[in-house]
């Protein structure tokens, strides 16, 4: 899935994620004009980087820039990271430079609940409302935590034993397949 | 043009679909149970979506799952196939109901073509010549039903009226086992469909099946895409079939061809369908209509240039038809071989990993297939596995050309039936053509 997140401010970025690996665009021109740094060089930036060992890479075309830089997976996308935290994040690559940070998923101690069904998934019970339970809660067998909402349904997904979350491997809102793990009960 | 079609089935047929999606830039959802991962049109999809496990009655004929993977993928229409859902009037309502565009005629075409009784009677009305028969459902009364077999003669033959396939039959010889036939056909009927009505026809000795292609735009055109014989069956499958049917009567033909277009006409037809009729004694006798695409759809595209498929999809578009009648030309003859994952001699399913797949090709073969090297085909859907359709100038022609096709074709890993066709397109009767729909079967000593 791909996730994209549009702030104006006097320099316009575009932020993607993307399997792990950060975008940060740049262009002095505000949303609407078409960017000269097409889609295609992008995407070979990034067939680059996953290739190589590389951990940054920056492609300046005129007044426009790209940097691409390489993230271990599980970073939850909240806000756009400002040009001097992007720099600062780069620090961390040095120890993964043996391997793409793309292929090491982080390993969980429990057993996943999968969704039953194809729909939305949710975290609370309404729009706005807090969350059934969160990371780190311990939760009893029958207690619901999360729901998937088919055709206009809710469906209240229950935990199947006693346990403690340990992550949730979807976001709220996200639509769901038959038998897609969505969270992780330890 | 419609933006984005969920592909609600498996195969062959949903690979064939998404070609025609591609082609056309319409944006393509594959969804799938558990067991069709790897499938060939699941990998090449826009989006894919795992909609159940396994079991066909948990995924590809689960209405909610199929509906709730077009909303949340927001495609705009579904494509049904061929088999599963698509002749289920209550999937087409609640698919339309939903929002979406249901590709094929409207639920209330496929509930009059369900049910066998009302689609005789529509069919009659709309000047198409049908079986004789007992002209809708038999009654209870027991001297009622004795006359109406007198009427017609026997032999007869005993049909449910919510079957249909070759489903739900039983011919009676002699008026000794007419009653107890009829009351056995209503309870299995009632067991299989959920409906116990049962009407009587008049049952060919030595009929062969000859069926009609038509498209209709929904927007009062409709046009014939001429006949295909598929009198090559093992119990009520189709093996082989051919377009068009050789040695018709060409009056009998040029009739019933006419009589289709208009019925499409006059019953508000919309979308791709097949009047099937069984053809005695150069006379034609509707059976039943097929409210979908078919397997066998390829050879009229062989023979008339026209992509069924790709009009499927314009007319759910909203398009009117891009072809006239005057325009439809044959040239030509096209035979098709169905190729399944089954013993040659015992037809026993053999599913499992192809090893090594290699199609024949060259001017006028097409093989439409969604199996590769490395794949595995599941134990638990029907096993088709592809179908071999060839194209000659002439039929013998096209005959031949099968034959060295079917030489040229490797399936390692699983067995198949190709031993069985290259028997069939050697056989002398076969070759003449016209041999009718037992033929099969008294070969097969069956």
């Amino acid at each position: 899935m791909v996730n994209r997140c549009l702030k104006t401010r006097h320099r316009v970025g575009i932020y993607c994620k993307l399997a792990g690996i950060d975008i940060t665009r740049n262009t002095p021109n505000p949303i609407g004009r078409d960017n000269v740094m097409d889609i295609r060089k992008v995407k070979k930036l990034i067939e680059l980087l996953e290739e190589s060992n590389i951990s940054e890479i920056e492609i300046q075309e005129g007044e426009e820039s790209v940097r691409i830089s390489r993230h271990p997976n599980g970073t939850n996308w909240q806000t756009p990271m400002p040009q001097a935290a992007s720099a600062a994040s780069t620090t961390q690559a040095p120890s993964s430079t043996a391997e793409p940070a793309a292929d090491t998923a982080p390993v969980y101690k429990g057993h996943t609940i999968n969704s039953p069904m194809v729909g939305t998934f949710y975290r609370s019970p309404a729009p706005g409302s807090k969350a059934f339970i969160e990371v780190g809660s311990s939760v009893k067998k029958g207690e619901t935590v999360c729901i998937v909402e088919a055709m206009k349904m809710m469906n209240q997904i229950e935990a199947d034993r006693d346990g403690v979350i340990e992550a949730f491997l979807v976001e709220d809102g996200e639509p769901v397949e038959f038998d897609q793990p969505m969270l992780v009960i330890a | 043009m419609l933006d984005k079609v969920l592909i609600a089935n498996r195969g062959e047929i949903a690979l064939r679909i998404l070609r025609a999606c591609k082609e056309l830039g319409i944006k393509t959802v594959a969804v799938h149970s558990t067991a069709d991962r790897e499938l060939m049109h699941v990998r090449l999809a826009d989006e894919a979506v795992c909609i159940g496990p396994a079991s066909s009655a948990s995924s590809y004929l689960n209405i909610p799952s199929l509906i709730s993977a077009a909303e949340v993928t927001d495609a705009s229409a579904i494509h049904p196939g061929y088999g599963f859902l698509s002749e289920n009037a209550n999937f087409a309502e609640q698919v339309e109901r939903s929002g979406f565009t249901f590709i094929g005629p409207r639920a209330e075409t496929i509930r009059l073509m369900g049910d066998k009784v009302s689609a005789i009677e529509s069919m009659k009305k709309a000047g198409v010549p049908t079986v004789p028969g007992s002209d809708g459902p038999l009654g209870d009364d027991e001297a009622e039903i004795l006359a109406v077999a007198r009427r017609i003669g026997y032999p007869v033959i005993i049909k449910a009226a919510a079957g249909g396939g070759g489903r739900g039959m039983r011919v009676v010889h002699t008026e000794a086992h007419l009653l107890s036939a009829v009351n056995v056909t209503r309870t299995e009927a009632h067991s299989a469909f959920g409906d116990g009505t049962v009407y009587m026809e008049k049952f060919l000795e030595n009929p062969r099946h000859v069926e009609v292609q038509v498209l209709a735009d929904g927007q009062g055109n409709a046009i014939h895409l001429y006949d295909r014989d598929c009198s090559l069956q093992r119990r009520h499958q189709k093996v082989i079939e051919e377009a068009p049917a050789p040695g018709i009567d060409e009056t009998a033909r040029a009739e019933v061809l006419e009589a289709c277009r208009e019925a499409c006409i006059t019953i508000g037809y919309r979308g791709a369908g097949t009047f099937e009729f069984l053809y005695e004694d150069g006379q034609f006798f509707f059976i039943e209509m097929n409210t979908r695409v078919q397997v066998e759809h390829p050879v009229t595209e062989m023979v008339t240039g026209v992509d069924i498929v790709r009009e499927q999809l314009l007319i759910a578009s909203g398009l009117p038809l891009s072809v006239r009648q005057q325009d439809v030309t044959l040239a030509g003859h096209a035979f098709e071989c169905r190729i399944n994952a089954e013993d040659a001699r015992t037809f026993m399913p053999s599913p499992g990993k192809v090893t090594l797949y290699h199609p024949p090709g060259g001017l006028g073969v097409r093989m439409d297939s969604h199996i590769y090297t490395g794949y595995t085909v599941p134990p638990h859907y029907d096993s088709l596995i592809g179908k071999l359709i060839t194209w000659g100038v002439d039929r013998q022609t096209a005959l031949i050309r099968m034959r060295n096709a079917l030489d040229e074709l490797l399936v390692e890993g699983i067995k198949t039936n190709t031993d069985l066709h290259k028997d069939l397109v050697r056989d002398g009767y076969f070759q003449q053509g016209g041999v009718n729909i037992h033929y099969l079967e008294k070969k097969l000593g069956l």
